[in-house]
């Protein structure tokens, strides 16, 4: 690998990870606690939204964030040739 | 039949299939023994994180903090799920291209062995806080549901333990916390889908809770509480916030959390795990808030401002274990239940109302038999893996790395195993003589977690110039004012700096360290070449050579 690819990848990786931790802060920071009571005031279902997110929504999205992060890095890997070898039979879903 | 009875059965199969898996799974070899032989596959690693991970606090005390709580209770909701994305993206992939056996080991690698001592004395110290929560958890569901007294139930359990720690090390634990997982987890979803159905018509917890939580906060309005689903009741916004980021950055700084990532087989299996993890514990974590809605409810229901003489024969049950008390003040016979502590006449324990909700709600026997075993599922493997780290950390980490390096691998073995046994009978007599109430203790050993390693391990990794002296000072300075800071306001009647609450300064102690430790790396030389091409190797996943070829690069 190339010092000009090792850059590359890392600042591909990086680049996902701050979007994804982005994310993650609104979800639950900034939805689920700063703005939890304007986010009250709208009730779907029977939930207020803020209580919603603090209890449910933020999880289900930290779920989802950590399956896009696996999933882009498998591709990351793949186009900058540091995938692990087969034999390693690493995961799969 | 009973619910004794059911209960034995259950209890007496799951054990049995637990000591099956352990025969099954023993190991020769401390590769075996500290990482399952890095040969675990992802899903199978996922669910044995997310069974080593919810602990007697998650199964047993979480939904009832949540439902006297309310909001509030979100803390530990968000907290203890958010840190799986900072392990995910942070930690995990990185610290498995490394691919040794324990924390302390990365510590010691990529900084100094003085590192590795700070790391290893703050491994066993948060591991201690932790295990002795599970050991609470152990006795309460002995006592209360096998009419034994606590100190049989924790040498039953514990025995258990030993048998397939001992054994099997890594290997057995992961392959019993599988299990332990199955049976949790079906043991927290059967009730709160028959009571959701029951409550609502909608048997998805879910969806419907919403519904008899709107019900719920009218029940309090009349009875003078603030509405279940306000915030920032018992916590101010302040606290609020540092309490989950706490939790957070102590969930992704837990060494045996952490560690778990090292079984995997490959960079990529640790990233999918971190994903099961979550998955799995995701499935737990959000039936949590719906069922506190629907025992709180349930109990309101019966309990509030009803005749004691009409109360069914569960509530004499609790009475009986002291983790519900009703002392009639104005002797009128009836149950009064208020925010005043002067006229209420009711005290219920938070830990009780996950095991109380099924005969709460008049589930039948097989079904609390069920959750028993669940309960004690998710404290034996909380243990398991707990006791895991601290064996390792006295035998491989202190014994291997710094006493004996010329130990051969049999010797090692034994030393691994000798000081899981004695960790394990350590562990038990806590539970016997147990320390306070089971999540606030665990909280706790979040806060020592956040303020020691996260910050450390992620300098490591993301900063090539973070270097020993600084790693030492950010590590020690974070846990001790940590650590000062619980003590001091917990026990010695300090005041509270800006109303920070203990559980919410270990956010600041990882703060703290990430400031000591780029200050002190900033006014010292820069590691020497070799540790920076360790941080190298780390970040890619294969094709980037390591300083130690023979470990590294599998």
């Amino acid at each position: 690998m190339t010092e000009d690819a090792k850059r590359a990848y890392w600042r591909r990786n990086l680049r996902l990870m701050v979007a994804l931790l982005s994310i993650w802060f609104v979800v639950s920071y900034l939805f689920g606690i700063l703005l939890v009571e304007t986010f009250n005031r709208i009730v779907i279902n029977d939930f207020p939204l803020g209580f919603w997110f603090a209890q449910q929504g933020s999880i289900v999205a930290f779920v989802i964030l950590i399956g896009i992060y696996a999933w882009r890095m498998d591709k990351l890997d793949e186009e900058f040739g540091v995938a692990e070898a087969r034999h390693q039979r690493g995961g799969g879903r | 039949m009973s619910t004794q009875f059911w209960t034995w059965i259950f209890v007496i199969l799951t054990f049995g299939t637990y000591i099956t898996i352990a025969w099954r799974s023993r190991v020769k070899d401390t590769k075996g023994f500290y990482v399952a032989g890095q040969g675990v596959p992802t899903v199978a690693n996922g669910a044995a994180v997310a069974a080593d991970w919810m602990s007697a606090a998650s199964f047993l005390s979480m939904a009832g903090i949540i439902a006297f709580a309310g909001y509030d209770g979100s803390v530990y909701l968000m907290g203890w799920t958010g840190g799986y994305v900072l392990l995910a993206l942070l930690l995990a992939p990185y610290l498995r291209k490394f691919g040794k056996y324990t924390v302390p080991d990365f510590v010691g690698d990529r900084y100094s062995d003085t590192a590795r001592l700070v790391a290893v004395v703050a491994a066993i110290f948060v591991s201690f806080t932790y295990v002795v929560g599970q050991m609470r958890g152990v006795g309460v569901v002995f006592s209360r549901f096998l009419d034994t007294t606590v100190t049989v139930g924790i040498m039953v359990g514990m025995g258990i333990v030993l048998f397939y720690a001992v054994l099997g090390g890594m290997k057995g634990i992961t392959w019993t916390q599988v299990a332990q997982y199955s049976v949790l987890i079906v043991a927290y979803l059967i009730p709160a889908f028959a009571i959701a159905g029951q409550l609502t018509g909608i048997p998805i917890p879910h969806v419907s809770f919403g519904r008899v939580m709107t019900e719920l906060n009218a029940i309090q309005r009349e009875l003078g509480f603030d509405e279940y689903s306000s915030p920032f009741v018992r916590n101010s916004q302040l606290n609020v916030f540092l309490i989950t980021a706490s939790l957070m950055i102590g969930t992704a700084g837990l060494p045996h959390v952490i560690v778990r990532f090292y079984t995997t087989r490959s960079v990529r299996a640790a990233r999918w795990s971190a994903f099961w993890a979550l998955f799995f514990i995701a499935l737990l974590y959000t039936t949590a808030p719906a069922v506190g809605v629907f025992a709180k409810y349930n109990l309101l229901q019966t309990v509030a401002e009803q005749p004691r003489a009409d109360m069914p024969a569960w509530f004499d049950g609790w009475e009986e274990t002291g983790l519900l008390e009703h002392t009639d003040l104005n002797d009128d016979g009836i149950i009064q239940y208020t925010p005043d502590e002067a006229t209420n006449e009711l005290r219920i324990d938070n830990d009780i109302m996950v095991l109380a909700t099924p005969e709460v709600a008049g589930l039948p026997g097989p079904v609390i038999g069920l959750v028993v075993a669940g309960g004690l599922a998710a404290a034996l493997s909380t243990a398991s893996g707990l006791l895991l780290v601290i064996s390792s950390s006295v035998a491989h980490d202190f014994y291997y790395r710094r006493m004996r390096p010329d130990a051969t691998e049999k010797q090692r073995l034994l030393v691994g195993r000798l000081t899981m046994a004695g960790a394990v009978v350590i562990a038990g007599y806590f539970g016997v003589n147990p320390p306070g109430f089971v999540a606030e203790v665990v909280a706790l050993a979040f806060g020592l977690a956040a303020a020691s390693f996260f910050p450390t391990i992620v300098l490591g990794i993301f900063w090539k110039r973070a270097n020993a002296p600084g790693a030492v000072a950010g590590m020690a300075t974070g846990l001790t004012l940590t650590a000062a800071y619980m003590v001091g306001v917990l026990y010695l009647g300090v005041e509270p700096i800006f109303g920070i609450s203990p559980q919410g300064i270990g956010a600041i102690g990882a703060l703290i360290n990430f400031a000591v430790t780029i200050a002190v790396t900033r006014a010292t030389p820069p590691p020497p070449e070799h540790l920076q091409q360790l941080v190298d190797s780390v970040r890619y996943p294969s094709g980037v050579d390591a300083v130690t070829p023979e470990e590294i690069g599998r």
